[in-house]
């Protein structure tokens, strides 16, 4: 039995306790509310020394801007990220899991993740959820056998492809790949090549927009730049719109105030100072 | 008719400097019948952490109470009070388990992180997915309308009382343009040393 | 992006019905002062998620007193205001005077309730000045009714600039505000703001805007640019 002492385990994975209540509600033509959706431009492209990952930064509720600047660069491991395309929570929660698993995986074997491991753990579980969940992506990385990018689908299939692009822009940073990609780019051709190509998707898909992010992997390193370029200025108000106090009328107030008593502050030794955790 | 209109309300919340205010209107009804107008969206979790919960009514009530449980226990556990990007996670998390089946709510968390010493301000969709925001969040069924109010009015580091007029105002005129909200509301300015709740006067039409 | 649906070959094959209407976006907002209008409209043309054209005004200047803003079902914007033209060239011909304000926005009114049962998709808001030089902006639904206010917005943005122009034009829940005349900076500023709003958070409105103030002199124009994302 539950209690506040020995509180119930709630069992792992989706629950489904709402959704007889809910399939109800749509019986009754209240149709199920949409959720975030990233309307995104991501894009990915090998060059000479690594991968070059690219996103915009914004989220669609519909026809409105939800989010301006979000992050859709999605950390895998320390050799992997992964650009993230569709239901937003999706996108966000399914690389977050593996990601975790990524990192029990890399504790148990002591070794670099290859990329291809990240790949087929993301197949699995998107296949798994047959499409329901809403995850589109892009996962790029550099392991031992070099720089892998794979484009992943929401119903969990997946292409290892030199350069590919996905979201509602994905048409428009496809054009400029193909016009423009080719094999052993320097780094900073690359950057240059991901950019213009996430731009294409900034200006011409509505759902994309406002900056761009770049992240350049190679072996050993990752240089993650967030905001690689604002792509829009916000426009300058010509007006500020500040109140006079006393604009509002307040028909009563209460004001409980927040009285530090007493502060207690004990030192405790960093993780490094003291014998590490026995992670054999 | 989307479910997440039969109820009505909305929840708007602001950053200001070294403070941070949200406020919810007090309607509930049942679609354009209006049966309360004391219905707070808002809640205190904390003595300086606020969420806001607009959407379907019965879900608004269930998901604060799972929340409290989930609170209470993490208090009791860790000894210690949550810190409001912790209560962001824990409502996600709640949410996205849900994801096959959700809750009707888009929660606002407004609070004062007590570590870093400053506001803290997220807002997230009915399934979980958080955005942490150094402008303004807002849910509810005038969505539209307090975006474009808050979008004008919002400017970086408004003292508490400037920050209060500006909420007070983007969320009033956003309202009045629709059916299903206002019927008065309530502001909270969170500030370091202090909490301020306040009544406002609106239309009641 | 495109969802793909599960088990989309399960379902029973549906004819794809030819829709006539589309909604092509585009914002128009006006507002009247003492002796002048003051009347915007974002540039952007879209269908779904794409741009058509960022330079296509939705102002229409049918005299020197008056301008129409239109927008919705672009095809039917088009139709609407060519013949809304014939229909004031005839009257000028017929009657040797250019048609009022007000009487045009009689005319515009009898014209789109005329399309009762095929309306018209489109969202209007007439601005100028009327017979006795005051500022005058009339605002329609679809189907022709119609009335004259101090200001509006319309179109894709409406729902966000409509409480906004509520509060900083009507004064909407201000106590001690001072009711007195807008002045035409504080118009025009009230607009090139209200639109800069727009093109943050709403998809379908951007590019530029066009600002058209009429007063007793004419008609003036000026261009003001917006994001382009």
């Amino acid at each position: 039995m539950a209690s506040v002492l020995c509180p119930e385990v709630t069992p792992p994975g989706f629950s489904f306790e709402n959704h007889q209540r809910n399939a109800f509600l749509v019986k009754k033509g209240f149709p199920a509310p949409k959720a975030t959706k990233t309307g995104t431009t991501i894009v990915g492209a090998v060059f000479r020394d690594g991968v070059v990952l690219g996103a915009d930064t914004r989220a669609t509720e519909n026809t409105i801007v939800a989010s301006k600047n979000c992050q859709k660069i999605h950390y895998m491991a320390p050799n992997m990220y992964c650009c993230g395309a569709g239901t937003a929570a999706d996108t966000e929660f399914t690389t977050a899991a593996i990601s975790s698993q990524l990192e029990l995986h890399r504790l148990n074997t002591g070794r670099v993740v290859p990329v291809v491991t990240a790949n087929m753990m993301l197949r699995q579980m998107l296949f798994r959820y047959q499409g329901h969940i809403g995850a589109a992506l892009i996962l790029g990385g550099v392991d031992n056998a070099g720089p892998h990018l794979y484009n992943i689908y929401p119903h969990g299939s997946s292409d290892n492809l030199p350069y590919c692009t996905m979201g509602s822009g994905s048409l428009a940073a496809m054009a400029v790949f193909e016009s423009r990609w080719k094999p052993n780019m320097s780094e900073e051709e690359a950057k240059v090549l991901v950019r213009d190509a996430v731009a294409a998707g900034v200006f011409n898909d509505l759902a994309s927009g406002n900056n761009i992010d770049v992240c350049v992997l190679k072996k050993g390193t990752v240089d993650f730049i967030r905001p690689y370029q604002v792509a829009n200025e916000k426009g300058q108000r010509i007006n500020t719109y500040k109140y006079k106090k006393g604009t509002t009328v307040v028909l009563n107030q209460r004001v409980i105030p927040i009285v530090v008593e007493e502060e207690v502050v004990r030192k405790v030794p960093g993780p490094d100072s003291e014998e590490s955790m026995d992670t054999s | 008719m989307s479910i997440m209109e039969y109820n009505g309300g909305c929840v708007l919340a602001m950053r200001g400097k070294d403070c941070v205010a949200i406020a919810s209107d007090l309607r509930f009804g049942v679609q354009g019948m209006t049966i309360a107008t004391n219905y707070e969206k808002v809640f205190e979790i904390g003595p300086q952490l606020f969420v806001g919960l607009p959407g379907l009514a019965t879900d608004t009530e269930t998901v604060l109470q799972r929340l409290k449980l989930r609170v209470n226990l993490y208090e009791l556990k860790e000894g210690r009070k949550m810190q409001p990007a912790v209560l962001t996670a824990m409502i996600a998390n709640m949410l996205y388990e849900r994801r096959f089946g959700p809750y009707f709510v888009e929660p606002i968390i407004a609070g004062w992180d007590t570590k870093k010493q400053q506001p803290f301000l997220a807002n997230m969709d009915l399934i979980g997915c958080i955005t942490v925001t150094d402008e303004f969040a807002l849910a509810g069924t005038c969505g539209e309308q307090m975006y474009g109010m808050s979008e004008a009015l919002w400017q970086p580091d408004l003292e508490p009382e400037e920050l209060f007029e500006s909420i007070s105002q983007a969320m009033m005129n956003a309202f009045d343009r629709d059916a299903v909200s206002g019927m008065g509301a309530v502001v909270h300015i969170i500030e370091k040393d202090k909490v301020t709740t306040r009544r406002i006067k609106t239309r009641m039409d | 992006m495109a969802v793909v649906e599960p088990f989309a070959g399960s379902r029973p094959m549906e004819a794809n019905r030819f829709s006539p209407y589309s909604d092509n976006g585009g914002t128009v907002v006006a507002i009247a002062g003492e002796d002048f209008s003051v009347i915007g409209s974002d540039t952007r043309l879209t269908v779904g998620y794409a741009i058509n054209t960022r330079e296509q005004s939705k102002l229409f200047r049918l005299s020197d007193k008056t301008v129409l803003g239109s927008c919705g079902c672009w095809c039917d914007v088009l139709t609407l205001t060519r013949v809304l033209t014939a229909r004031l060239q005839m009257y000028n011909h017929e009657h040797q005077k250019v048609m009022s304000t007000p009487a045009v926005a009689q005319l515009l009114s009898t014209m789109l309730y005329y399309k009762r049962f095929f309306p018209y998709y489109v969202s209007n808001i007439l601005a100028g000045l009327d017979a006795e030089g005051k500022g005058a902006v009339y605002h329609y639904d679809p189907v022709g009714h119609y009335e004259r206010n101090h200001y509006y917005a319309g179109g894709a943005s409406s729902a966000l600039l409509q409480p906004f122009l509520d509060n900083q034009v009507g004064l909407k829940n201000m106590t001690n505000a001072t009711k007195e005349p807008i002045t035409r900076e504080r118009a025009v500023a009230i607009i090139k703001d209200a639109f800069i709003s727009a093109a943050e958070r709403e998809i379908h409105t951007g590019d530029a805007v066009m600002i058209s103030i009429i007063d007793k002199n004419g008609i003036k124009e000026e261009r003001f640019s917006l994001r382009k994302d």
